[in-house]
């Protein structure tokens, strides 16, 4: 019986999934102005008060544990604890939010507005809401939504507010605070400010963890953050980020709290608002810094059409349920609670498979376009006419007949696919191209592209390499559904046999190898290979015998698509080695890396040598670099006579990647 | 209201009519003789498949009214009206259905498993002339406490592993007899004291395949001498709690050490257990007042040679004693302190708004070293609880004057019934400084936003204490199963721990199938100057379930771990016995087992005291 268990969990077809429901409608139907004025009285844990911003500030500057560390602080550097007192009341005055609902009143008119022009819908699982509103009532609650732009913190407090639950508190990055009005204007819907990095500095860490525990454990608030810690410019999950989640689970370790709900969000845009933006950015052209005058440059934006947002509320997950048998909370017992410590090792490794897990579920529930099945289609089509030299692009029926296919796939693999039921294909498919022409064209007939005279090759490459990259951005978003099955597909055509340790090897080389690059858990590799067969397997597409994994003849068409996904990872994988190998030299500092590598690429590009142009993507590039460090293939060594964060780039023996 | 000095005389609370120990009037005639006739009075007195006297216990009358019967304490006698109402809204319980023990209380022989003797221990024991019996009942009576679990199987009817046979000694001598020919013919002995476990420390091994002798100490229930110069008493370890104190207040003295049990408990029980008693901010634990011991051991008698107050002697040989649970030897005799009898006696209480609230000010009330003789702080439930056992208001001003009370604490003074709070006090000592210390107390308690409420239900409060344990066999009559349990845990946690255990609890039960919502509730029973002593209770209705015991002992582990995950201890003074010795390693560190399993090894080589508690 625990095995059929297993089989249902594991067989994406059965994942039950919620229905949706479009929260515009209604604004467009009724008074945005009386919407913003309703009455508002959310659930709050336990039935608590909410807080009012000073006596949340003085209840952490009085807290044990910031007592303690401004003694220490004082005590180290020798400064009156006063001084050092002040210091840490400077911090938290930067820091808090001031939660006003006069404000959160205002955004929700003035976003009712904008969200209306912009987006054709906004819709949200009122279920997942419904299991919201019960898990703020039993537990405090920490929402993790994805990050794919900068709107999805305001969506979130939007969607709560329309929905009378209470609103969240949010860190933001310090960048935002640049923006004079906008930062106090963010700081009121609730947004309080953590600087980027602030590794050593013992009395910001100890008034930010303090301040984020004392509104989780009060429950005040939800608490909000971005587990991937920015934006994903490639609407690939990022590597989770642990700072917030051990501050966050830390009140449950220590028996604070009974228990804690964790509830990852995942937002799905069909157009995101910033996607040229991320592939100039990747590109190497610098993202503007956030002020307000560019914010209202970004009116233009407001003209364009950015199709449907899907929200989807995950089921709340018990931080208890999660370290039952994993956490020996006893490792307390022994000092008092207040006094900062660096989490064990067992809790590290916990927080760290949690992130995991919940990245994960985020990724499980985002909403998939038919737009992403034909950015994976274009691209791959795209990449065959580059090794043939030609600019054909692809005939519409052609596309459709693939589409058909592909969504098959999906549906199949377990996908959170949104396909519209009632129009035919066709026109599914052509409202999707409609809504990105700005990246795709559909022309009456076929003719070659006509370069441009005016610009110079290298020109017209980056500026096809924006189309690109957006596009891959578009592609990537499916890449969960297919990443284990397509990295057992890349093994099966690496490894020199089709014996299954052989196979194993190769998959669990190339698993280790993407690590950085896409979100698969530590120390998962059997688990993960196991998966890849068992999805294989299932779809037909592979039969596994006591000693070989066979592709079938009906799967070769799936194995040859899997491997042409993750293709460009490889090769750009692949180049950045080349690079190192022939071009770097002792003194290749981190800074200097990517225009360097870049440059490298670019010339063989122009040269016709490397098939995909997504290898410029600076993500990939440093996600390589990053790969190569972990497994020892390149060093990182701190100079002397160099300023301090200079670091020097030592090429240990790098590892050939398999083609 | 005063309370007066004859009230004193008796322990506390207590108000007994007459003694139990039926058997000092028995001794002298039954030596040598393999009788039992005149050993049933214990359970003639005493319930076998419940707690306490026989004639003592809740029930529901024709009118559907809670009555109590009998007329040993002061709820006896009385109807209790706010009982059922509370029964059915806390547990959904119905009077309509009901669980009867489902055997008569009359034992028939044949459910009991034949005994195992040792012929050549018998014929020798003979010899003696020390009474002992292989009777069915006195076996059965002997081979439990008062766990849950061991009282719902004896309801049922169900008896696992019994003692073979029980042993009566007389004195130390008898007893030093009956282990050496214990360790001659490799028998297993089991000392049982008052039988009031609560850690399955009486079960019998059920792999135990010698014979089992159930040593009773009852019979050595003399006080051997009282020593006025030193304020020391002499006593043989099978003295029962209330009979100590009879004996001692009939000189003028007492111990002040009055743990739960003290009506059933033994002297050799609380050394063996390291007892706590509700007194002990006035007169310690047990560890406290013990200034001598003598066990015997199959290695021989171990005892001090001198009664100095403090020694340096290296680790104190007692503490290898205290705690031992029936594993090294048998406790026969123990110098213990004795003190004037208190002068005055106050009771007491306060109402806080909050359980918070009341823990902050228990929490000062110790850091200023200042606790009464006993505080105690119930949380909400309980104080409802406590409430339900209200017994019938005799005249209409009474009631006025309750609802008079009521109104001023809930609406004048805003307290949320659903929150509020009650700590129970009692005060001792001469009468000045009683009245001193109770202002200084009360001035505390108002700063923590106490109002007092009363010596009526501070007194209360104790009973309830004592009639508690008999509430239980109420519940197992309708469906009701629950227990007790008590950790000890530093301040910063208490808040913690309750809400966590509570919480902890109520999911436990949910996730198990329990059809109704648990009763989840705690108190603090004792302060001290780093950290308190927590008790918590807890029952739910089973109907619906079809092995009610075990989803009840699975919560009840859940709950431990808890406990430990949130700092506190194994146990503050009920033991480990077998029901919580799992923990012992991680509890004492593997160094710590070792230790204690090498003083094991050399005491008892032949695991003769074969009872596997602890370790």
């Amino acid at each position: 019986l625990a095995q059929l268990a297993v089989q249902l969990h594991r067989d994406p077809m059965l994942k039950k999934r919620d229905d949706f429901e479009d929260m515009l409608e209604e604004r467009r139907n009724s008074s945005d102005l009386r919407y913003a004025l309703r009455c508002y009285t959310p659930v709050l844990y336990k039935g608590l008060a909410p807080c009012k911003a000073s006596m949340l500030k003085s209840m952490v500057l009085q807290s044990d544990q910031l007592h303690h560390v401004i003694g220490q602080v004082s005590r180290e550097t020798g400064r009156a604890a006063d001084d050092v007192q002040e210091e840490a009341s400077a911090i938290l005055e930067e820091m808090a939010h001031c939660l006003q609902l006069s404000t959160v009143r205002f955004f929700a008119f003035t976003l009712s507005k904008v969200f209306k022009t912009l987006f054709r819908s906004i819709c949200v699982n009122e279920e997942g809401i419904q299991r919201l509103q019960q898990a703020i009532q039993e537990h405090p609650v920490v929402l993790l939504p994805s990050h794919r732009s900068y709107m999805d913190f305001l969506l979130m407090s939007y969607i709560l507010y329309t929905y009378d639950i209470a609103l969240p508190v949010i860190a933001a990055g310090m960048d935002f605070m640049g923006m004079k009005f906008v930062g106090e204007m963010l700081r009121m819907s609730g947004a309080f400010f953590i600087r980027r990095s602030f590794g050593g500095d013992k009395l910001y860490w100890s008034v930010f963890s303090e301040y984020v525990k004392t509104m989780l454990k009060n429950g005040f608030a939800p608490v909000e953050f971005f587990l991937e810690g920015t934006r994903s410019r490639t609407s690939k999950s990022l590597t989770p980020k642990l700072g917030l989640l051990n501050i966050v689970m830390d009140p449950y370790l220590k028996g604070e709290v009974y228990d804690i709900n964790v509830v990852p969000v995942s937002i799905s845009y069909e157009r995101i608002l910033e996607e040229a933006l991320y592939a100039r950015e990747m590109l190497g052209v610098p993202k503007p810094k956030e002020s307000t005058s560019g914010l209202f440059k970004a009116r233009k934006v407001l003209s364009e059409d950015y199709g449907s947002i899907h929200v989807y509320f995950g089921q709340p997950v018990s931080v208890r349920s999660l370290a039952q048998g994993r956490v020996n909370r006893c490792q307390f017992n022994l000092v008092p609670r207040h006094i900062p410590r660096r989490p064990s090792e067992e809790i590290q490794s916990f927080v760290n498979d949690s992130a995991y897990r919940l990245v994960r579920a985020q990724e499980e529930n985002m909403v998939l376009k038919p737009w992403v099945l034909l950015a994976s289609l274009l691209l791959q089509n795209h990449h065959q006419d580059q090794t043939a030299g030609q600019k054909r692009g692809m005939v519409l029926e052609e596309l459709t007949a693939q589409a058909v296919w592909l969504r098959d796939m999906f549906r199949e693999y377990g996908a959170f696919l949104h396909w519209p039921g009632m129009n035919t294909v066709l026109k599914v498919v052509s409202s999707s191209l409609s809504l990105h022409r700005g990246l795709v064209r559909v022309c009456g007939q076929v003719k070659p592209g006509e370069p441009h005279s005016t610009v110079t090759p290298e020109e017209e490459l980056l500026s096809q390499a924006v189309i690109v990259l957006s596009c891959a951005s578009y592609r990537n978003q499916g890449l969960h559904v297919f990443l284990r099955p397509a990295l057992l597909a890349s093994a099966i055509n690496a490894a020199s046999s089709n014996l299954k340790q052989e196979v194993f090897n190769s998959f669990s080389f190339l698993r280790n190898m993407f690590s950085n690059e896409f979100i698969l858990c530590p120390g998962a590799t059997v688990q993960d290979f196991e998966e890849a067969c068992y999805l294989l397997v299932k779809t037909g597409a592979l039969q596994v015998t006591q000693q070989e994994l066979l592709v079938t003849e009906r799967g070769q068409r799936t194995v040859a698509f899997l491997t042409s996904m993750l293709d460009p990872f490889l090769q750009g994988y692949q180049v950045v080695c080349r690079f190192l190998c022939e071009e770097a030299t002792e003194n290749l500092t981190e800074k200097q890396f990517v225009p360097a590598v870049r440059k490298f690429i670019i010339k063989h590009l122009l040269a016709g040598r490397l098939r995909y142009t997504e290898v410029l993507s600076s993500d990939l590039q440093k996600n390589s670099l990053a790969a190569l460090l972990r497994l020892g293939a390149v060093q990182k060594i701190k100079s002397r006579s160099e300023s301090f964060n200079t670091a020097l780039l030592r090429l240990g023996a790098v590892q050939k990647i398999k083609a | 209201m005063d309370m007066s000095v004859e009230c004193v005389a008796s322990a506390s609370a207590l108000q007994h009519q007459q003694s139990v120990s039926g058997v000092v009037v028995a001794k002298g005639n039954i030596v040598g003789v393999p009788c039992c006739a005149l050993l049933y009075c214990k359970f003639e007195i005493m319930k076998w498949n419940g707690w306490g006297y026989s004639d003592s216990k809740f029930l529901f009358n024709k009118k559907g009214q809670a009555e109590f019967t009998g007329k040993r304490y002061r709820l006896s006698g009385m109807i209790i009206p706010g009982l059922k109402d509370w029964m059915e809204g806390t547990f959904g319980a119905n009077l309509q259905h009901k669980t009867p023990a489902t055997v008569s209380p009359l034992l028939t022989s044949s459910a009991v498993q034949p005994a195992t003797l040792n012929k050549a221990f018998l014929e020798e024991l003979k010899s003696t002339g020390i009474p002992f019996s292989h009777d069915a009942e006195d076996r059965v009576f002997r081979a439990h406490g008062h766990c849950l679990h061991e009282i719902f199987a004896l309801r049922e009817g169900k008896f696992g592993r019994v003692p073979d046979m029980v042993v009566w000694p007389n004195c130390h001598n008898d007893v030093v007899k009956i282990v050496e020919l214990a360790c001659k013919h490799n028998v297993c002995v089991i000392p049982y004291g008052g039988g009031t476990s609560v850690s399955s420390a009486l079960e019998c091994p059920p792999e135990e395949t010698r014979s089992i002798v159930s040593l009773d100490t009852s019979q050595m229930n003399r006080i051997l001498w009282i020593d006025e110069k030193n304020l020391t008493a002499h006593v043989e370890a099978g003295i029962v709690g209330q009979d100590l104190e009879r004996l001692l207040n009939e000189s003028g003295y007492c111990t002040g050490h009055e743990p739960d049990s003290m009506e059933f408990s033994s002297l050799g029980g609380w050394v063996a257990t390291r007892a706590s008693g509700m007194k002990k901010n006035i007169y310690g634990n047990i560890e406290d007042l013990v200034i001598h011991i003598r066990m015997v051991t199959p290695r021989g008698v171990i005892e001090k040679s001198c009664q100095g107050p403090r020694m340096s002697t290296g680790p104190d040989i007692h503490h290898f004693i205290m705690g031992s649970e029936g594993t090294l030897g048998v406790v026969t005799e123990v110098t213990m302190k004795i003190r004037p009898m208190p002068e005055y006696q106050k009771y007491g209480s306060v109402v806080f708004p909050n359980f918070e609230q009341g823990v902050a000010c228990l929490r000062e009330v110790a850091k200023q070293r200042c606790a009464p003789a006993s505080i105690r702080l119930m949380d909400n439930e309980q104080f409802k609880f406590g409430h339900a056992l209200k017994p019938q208001v005799s005249s209409i001003f009474t009631s006025f004057l309750d609802g008079l009370k009521t109104f001023y604490i809930t609406k004048f003074k805003g307290f949320d019934p659903n929150r509020l709070c009650v700590a129970t006090l009692l005060f001792e000592g001469d009468r000045e400084k009683v009245l001193q210390h109770e202002k200084q107390v009360y001035d505390i308690a108002a700063k923590f936003g106490g109002l007092a409420a009363g010596e009526d239900n501070g007194q209360r409060g104790y009973m309830l204490t004592f009639v508690i344990a008999y509430l239980r066999d109420l519940g197992m009559d309708y469906y009701v199963i629950g227990e007790s349990f008590e950790t000890s845990v530093p301040w910063d946690r208490v808040l913690d721990i309750c809400r966590n255990v509570k919480a902890r609890i109520i999911q436990e039960c949910k996730d198990k199938g329990v059809q109704f919502p648990p009763l989840s509730t705690c108190r603090v029973t004792q302060t001290y100057d780093t950290g308190a002593c927590v008790y918590f209770y807890f029952a739910f209705n089973y109907r619906g379930l079809s092995d009610p015991v075990h989803v009840y002992e699975q919560v009840e582990h859940a709950a431990r771990e808890e406990i430990l995950a949130n700092g506190g201890s194994l146990s503050h003074h009920h033991g480990v016995g077998k029901l919580r010795k799992e923990w012992m390693r991680d509890t004492v560190s593997n160094v710590g087992v070792g230790m204690l399993k090498s003083v094991k090894d050399y005491v008892d080589p032949d695991n003769i005291f074969g009872n596997r508690n602890l370790l």
